[in-house]
Parts: C-alpha cells; sequence; structure tokens
C-alpha cells in the first residue's frame, strides 16, 4: 500500500465507519454498528503505527501531499492535504489508540442505551474529524477539523438530549467555542491577509520576511502583526482548550456520557488548541508579548481550576477540573516555548487522564450512574481492577516519579524554571503550587471513591434497575465487564511506561525538530537537556527537587484528611467560608457569564424582539398599513351606498370634474 | 328658420332631462330605463341633425345602429325587471341596495 492510501485511509476508515453505523442503522444492527466502527478506528490505529513505524525505521521523512484542491480563488488554494512529520503520527497514533480504548469500552458503558448506534456513529466521526485537525498541511482544513470536533463534541455533550442540564451544557459548549472560534478565524483571516497563503509551508516559510510588520486595527494605533495573528490563534485555542476565562464549558460538558468526557473532554479534542499552538510555532516564536500572554493564562488556568477540584463532589467534575488544570501545564509549556514538553504532555496526559476518567465510568455503572462521591466510599474491594488502574492514573496524574506523568510534568516545570520569558517567576510559583493542588484533589477523589468506609447502603428486594435515592443501591457494587476492564489496563500500560521510555526521544533527541521551531534565544529544552542524563536517573534526581515533595505533601494532606480525619474538611470549610463558597462557585465564573452575557443577550434580544419586530416592523409598518387601509375604507364606505343614483350622480360629477379640466387645460 | 343650434340644445335638453331622471328618480325602476332610452335617444337627435347639416349620411347609419341596440336593451332591461320583481316583490329603486359595501 502507497503512502498515500494509507493516508487517505486513515481519517477515511472512521468516516465510513461513521456513516454505514449512523445511517444504516437498521442494517447493520447494534452489534454490527460497534464492529464496522471499531474496525475502522483499529484500522487507521494499525495504519497510524504503521506510519510510526516508517518514519522511525527512517524510510519517511517529512510528507507533504496535497489530496485534493477543492477551490482556487484569487491564487488562493483551498486544500485538502496531509502533513505527515513526526508531530502529526504522534498525535495520530495518541488519538487512535485512546479513541479505540473508548470505542471498546462504550460497549459495555453503553450497553444499555436506546442510543448505542448514534453514540458510535459519533464517536467514529469525531476520531475522523480528530484525524482531519492534526492531518492537516494548511489552516483551512485545521478549521474545519476545528469545527467538526466541535460539532460532534456538542452532539455527544447533548446525546441524552432528553436531559435539560446536557442540552444547557451543550449550548453552553457551543456558544463559549463560538468565542474562542472567533478570534481563531481572525487569526487566520489575518493570516490569509498578510501571507496569502493558507497553506503550513508557505506561511512558515515566509513569516521570518514579516518579523518587523505592523497593523493597524483601531484608528492610529500599530499592533506587532505577528504578536496579533498569535493572540487570535490563541484565543481559539483558549476556546478549544478551555482556557481560563474561557473555560466555563469543559466542566458542564461532563453531562455527556463517561466514554466521550475521556476521549474528546480529556484525551484528544481540548487537546487540540495545544497541538495547534505547537504546530504555530514559527509564528509563535517570532512574538515574545503573545508567548508571555500564552504562559500567563495557562499559568491561570492551572492553579486556579486545581483549586476548584478540589472542592467537587461529582467524580467526573472532579477529573474534569483535574484536566483544566493539567490543559494550563500544557499552555504554560507552549508559552516558555518548550513546545515539544506540551505535547510531551499532551500525550502522558492523554493517556492517564483517559484513563482515569474511563475508570470515573466504571464506577458510575457499578453505582447504577451515581456520581456524586459522597455516595461512594470503600469501592476498592468491589472492584479491586478499576481501584487499580484508578491508583496507576491518579499517580501517573500526580506526577509520580518514574510514572509517565511525571517526566513530562517535571520537564515543564523545570523548562519554566529556566525560562527568561516575561513573567516565568508567577509562572513558576503557579506549576509548583499546581503539583500540590493536582496531589490533593486526585488523592481526595481516589479515598472518596475506593477507600475508607462505605456510603451507600444496599436495600434488599427492590428491582435491580429501579432508580433509588441517592446513597441506596439495589446489589452490591460489582466490578465492570471486561470491554470495560481491558481498556483500562491497557491504557494503564502507558501511563506508567510511555514517560519513562519516550522522553528522551521527544523532549531531547530531536524527534520533534522538523515540526517545531524554537528561536535561538528561548531554546529552554535545549538547555534543559544538559541536565539530563537519562530517563531513570531524572526519576531518581526527583527525590531531591520541590515538585516531589509538594507532591508528597499533598498526598500526605489529603490521606491525613479524607482518609483519617473527614472531620477537617468541614471545619476547614467552616472556618474560611468565603474561600469555599467562591471555589464552589467556580469563582463565580458561570454566574457572570450566565448573568452579564446570556441573560444581557437575550434582554437584548427580547428588546429587538418587542421593541423592533413586535413594535416597528409588525405594528407599525405591516400592521400599521393594513390599520391606515382599514381607516381610510371605513371612512370611503360612507360613500357606497348601493344606490343606483348615487352612482350615477358621481358618475356626472366625474364627467363634468374631467370636462372642466379639459377645458380649462385645452 | 331652425339651426343646428336649435337641435343642439333640444338633444342637450334631452339629455340633461334624461340624467336628471336617472339619479332624481328613486321610486321605479321603469323608469330607469325609460331615462336610458331617452338618453340614447337624445344622442340620436346629435347625430341626425350633424348628418342633416354637413350633408354625411353616416351619422344616420349610426342611429339605426343606436335604435337597434336600444331595443335590445329595453328587452333586457324588462326581463331583468321581471325576474327581479318576482325575486324581491318590488322594484322601487331606494330598495335595491344590495351593491351597498
Amino acid at each position: 500500500m502507497s503512502l498515500r492510501t494509507m493516508l487517505i485511509l486513515i481519517p477515511l476508515l472512521p468516516l465510513i465507519g461513521s456513516v454505514l453505523s449512523g445511517l444504516g442503522r437498521k442494517q447493520v444492527g447494534r452489534a454490527g454498528s460497534h464492529w464496522i466502527t471499531i474496525l475502522a478506528v483499529a484500522g487507521s490505529c494499525a495504519l497510524s503505527f504503521a506510519v510510526l513505524k516508517m518514519q522511525l525505521d527512517g524510510r519517511i521523512g517529512t510528507e507533504n501531499l496535497s489530496i485534493y484542491t477543492w477551490m482556487v480563488s484569487d491564487g488562493v488554494h483551498f486544500e485538502v492535504g496531509f502533513l505527515i512529520d513526526h508531530l502529526t503520527t504522534l498525535m495520530m497514533c495518541v488519538v487512535t489508540f485512546v479513541s479505540l480504548m473508548v470505542h471498546i469500552y462504550t460497549i459495555g458503558y453503553m450497553r444499555d442505551d436506546p442510543g448505542y448506534q448514534r453514540f458510535f456513529s459519533y464517536i467514529n466521526l469525531f476520531t475522523f474529524s480528530m484525524l482531519m485537525l492534526v492531518m492537516s498541511n494548511n489552516f483551512m482544513q485545521l478549521f474545519f477539523g476545528w469545527e467538526a470536533v466541535g460539532l460532534v463534541s456538542y452532539l455527544l455533550i447533548g446525546f441524552w438530549f432528553k436531559k435539560e442540564s446536557a442540552i444547557f451544557a451543550n449550548l453552553k459548549a457551543f456558544l463559549v467555542n463560538r468565542v474562542g472560534d472567533f478570534g481563531f478565524l481572525l487569526g487566520i483571516a489575518a493570516i490569509l491577509m498578510a501571507f496569502g497563503s493558507l497553506d503550513y509551508a508557505t506561511v512558515f516559510e515566509a513569516a521570518p520576511g514579516k518579523a518587523g510588520e505592523t497593523i493597524s486595527i483601531f484608528g492610529g494605533s500599530n499592533w506587532s502583526l505577528m504578536t496579533f495573528i498569535c493572540v487570535c490563534l490563541f484565543i481559539g485555542a483558549m476556546g478549544k482548550s478551555a482556557q481560563a476565562p474561557l473555560h466555563v464549558w469543559l466542566p458542564d460538558s461532563m453531562e455527556g456520557p463517561t466514554p466521550i468526557s475521556a476521549l474528546i473532554h480529556a484525551a484528544t479534542m481540548v487537546t487540540a488548541g495545544i497541538f495547534m499552538v505547537a504546530r504555530m510555532s514559527p509564528l509563535f516564536e517570532m512574538s515574545d508579548a503573545a508567548l508571555s500572554f500564552v504562559m500567563l493564562i495557562g499559568a491561570i488556568t492551572a492553579v486556579s481550576m486545581g483549586l476548584i477540584g478540589i472542592v467537587q463532589n461529582d467524580i467526573k467534575r472532579v477529573v474534569a477540573y483535574s484536566t483544566l488544570s493539567q490543559l494550563g501545564y500544557m499552555t504554560v509549556a507552549l508559552g516558555v516555548s518548550a513546545y515539544s514538553a506540551a505535547i510531551f504532555h499532551l500525550m502522558t496526559h492523554a493517556f492517564f487522564k483517559a484513563l482515569l476518567f474511563l475508570g470515573a465510568g466504571s464506577v458510575i455503572i457499578a453505582l447504577h450512574h451515581q456520581q456524586d462521591m459522597r455516595y461512594m466510599g470503600g469501592l476498592r474491594k468491589y472492584m479491586p481492577v478499576t481501584w487499580l488502574t484508578a491508583w496507576v492514573g491518579t499517580l501517573a496524574l500526580v506526577g509520580f516519579p518514574f510514572f509517565a506523568g511525571f517526566y513530562s510534568k517535571d520537564a515543564i516545570i523545570e523548562a519554566v524554571h529556566l525560562s527568561a520569558r516575561w513573567g516565568s517567576g508567577v509562572a513558576y510559583q503557579a506549576v509548583l503550587v499546581g503539583v500540590l493542588i493536582t496531589a490533593l484533589y486526585s488523592f481526595r477523589l481516589l479515598y472518596l471513591a475506593f477507600h475508607g468506609g462505605e456510603r451507600f447502603k444496599v436495600v434488599d428486594g427492590v428491582d435491580p434497575h429501579a432508580h433509588l435515592p441517592d446513597g441506596q443501591l439495589a446489589h452490591k457494587p460489582h466490578e465492570s465487564p471486561l470491554v470495560v476492564t481491558i481498556p483500562l489496563i491497557l491504557l494503564a500500560i502507558p501511563s506508567v511506561l510511555i514517560g519513562w521510555y519516550t522522553i528522551e526521544p521527544v523532549l531531547f533527541g530531536g524527534w520533534l525538530e522538523d515540526s517545531i521551531h524554537v528561536a535561538e534565544k528561548n531554546d529552554v529544552l535545549g538547555e534543559l537537556a544538559h541536565h539530563f542524563h537519562g530517563a531513570t536517573a531524572m526519576a531518581l534526581h526527583a527525590v531531591q527537587a520541590a515538585p516531589f515533595w509538594l507532591m508528597l505533601s499533598g498526598f500526605a494532606i489529603a490521606t491525613a484528611i479524607y482518609l483519617f480525619r473527614p472531620a477537617i474538611a468541614s471545619r476547614v470549610r467552616n472556618r474560611v467560608p468565603i474561600l469555599y463558597r467562591l471555589l464552589d462557585n467556580k469563582y463565580y465564573f458561570d454566574a457572570f457569564y450566565q448573568k452579564v452575557f446570556a441573560e444581557g443577550a437575550f434582554k437584548f434580544g427580547q428588546g429587538l424582539w418587542n421593541r423592533a419586530d413586535a413594535g416597528l416592523i409588525d405594528g407599525w409598518l405591516v400592521n400599521g398599513s393594513a390599520r391606515a387601509v382599514n381607516w381610510v375604507a371605513s371612512r370611503v364606505r360612507q360613500w357606497q351606498t348601493g344606490f343606483l343614483y348615487d352612482y350615477a350622480f358621481a358618475m356626472i360629477l366625474g364627467l363634468i370634474a374631467i370636462l372642466g379640466v379639459w377645458v380649462v387645460l385645452y | 328658420m331652425l339651426t343646428l343650434a336649435h337641435f343642439l340644445t333640444l338633444g342637450a335638453i334631452l339629455f340633461s332631462l334624461s340624467v336628471a331622471g336617472i339619479f332624481l328618480n328613486r321610486k321605479n325602476v321603469i323608469i330607469l330605463l325609460m331615462c336610458i332610452e331617452l338618453m340614447l335617444l337624445s344622442v340620436n337627435m346629435n347625430f341626425v341633425a350633424f348628418s342633416r347639416f354637413l350633408g354625411n349620411l353616416d351619422g344616420q347609419v349610426f342611429v339605426f345602429f343606436i335604435l337597434t341596440v336600444a331595443a335590445a336593451e329595453a328587452a333586457i332591461g324588462l326581463a331583468i325587471l321581471v325576474v327581479l320583481f318576482r325575486n324581491r316583490d318590488t322594484i322601487n329603486v331606494s330598495e335595491l341596495d344590495d351593491l351597498k359595501g
């Protein structure tokens, strides 16, 4: 098979699977739809790894293929094309592998759901969209993928469309993303304006020549063109990758089924922003201001969202806030020009966060869709596989040495430490504090769900599928079926190993050299490489560094509070009610947006409707002209008596008038 | 000596009478029909007068046409009148206001 065919098949297989299982629902049946979609994703996963293998063997380098020209307008090519370099291949493998795991897991999770086939169709469509996004070689296809993943995300958040809260959440996700996408679109438009091309290669090549150019947007003020472009693009990334203050949609997106929380809202789609910025590194490298902005936004997100995670009770929301916080880490890494570190963390995070989400999903199945951690506890002995894999995921998340998350997070922290960028001091403090917070909420989740006493009661003699009040179960929780636990185990393996195994090539071995451009003065990872003496040494060395001890103290605090002295938590809560309320209300971001933007727009729309449409257009123009006709007619009607002699008289008068005029004029 | 003006004056008087008859008459539809006949006759009078004084026979030919039309019209008008009376039991003009808006 030629490379071209392989590359076309990689995104096309899931698209075909999606269409078959979505449109041919009657023909393929339930089992048919999961077989088709899983085989499609497995096919593109295998092909992705085959491409990776070819790159590892050095048989192909960076391939830039144009597949199809959609149109050419004024010299601008709108194309479908694939840019296959190491960055793309890495993303392709991560996306297809996690997607495959999630597909398999879904068989178990969605078993009793009436929308079973629809779900498979959607996640296959998602895989297609995400692959189009990462494989793109031009901005238009990037934008297509970007919007398509957004669409599927919208469809899947509102998957249970009879649930009021799900509909609210998917609308919210869509609207908040619209804000980000607006910036993204402006950025792409600015690129098109400045470079006259949408092709990555052309733009990146021409970029250094535009370094000193300025653009005037409002009146006379001049902005650096590159800073403007990069900030606009990053606003798009903020929407998609849920960075403060556009993060509000991600926690709400947990209304969707858990498998998509794992696939879309943790592992892949939300990292599209990170990927995009890394891909645009030749542009971002030219603007220190934009990079500082990126870094500070990331730092704020990393700390503030982690803090919210500590007070959440919904198991999925804790993981969601953790995702936000980790995305913040990636963004910080982008901001200090450690793009490889961001991509590396993206990869490790994809594995362990998907694992944690799927683990949470497994717990949710066992407890019959109970997501509140206050009604969990002691699940360790009922579901050992889930418990163990959750431990693995947690250790990876908090950055325990040798686990995947350790390598990626430590690399980011060190890179921020070395960076000389404006504001990097603050960011360094933020990512350090973030480690403590991460440990705190992660272990809290683990303890509340799996350890301690059982906070649910098993009620005898009720229908096993009945919906019982909170804290009651019809039967004892039991381990999930194999289709659920096998993906957990398969994800646990890379969560442990992938960091140790790949840190050297990805971060220091130049694996991403061709894809990512870092200016000489910003090259923190190059500097970091001097201190790097192998993955094992790095892990051993970590014991002497601050992040490790911060992580341990987070672990200790969480253990003390949530395992041994639960009373401390409520005492702290009562002692500083303001802080608790601030966190519980998510810094009032949601309330603020709801009040100002949502209600403002609603009121504005209602005003327009009442005043402009109903009042002016309907009231005055439409009904008003009808009323005028009515009024005139009611007067004129008086003359229409119905008597012949009146009409005759009118005719005579008319005749006399016309004759009179004629006589006078001629 | 009778001049053209005398004839035209007569025609005008007849026409005015018939017009006045149409919208002053509040009683009988038959009077309306008669007025219309009278109007046509006044026009005939003009035709004949002009024809005689201009020495052109075309006007007299027209008179025959008008007489024919008038006869047909009277026949139809009277027939309508009969039907009207059957349906409404009246031919009083001031009661016939079905066209009122």
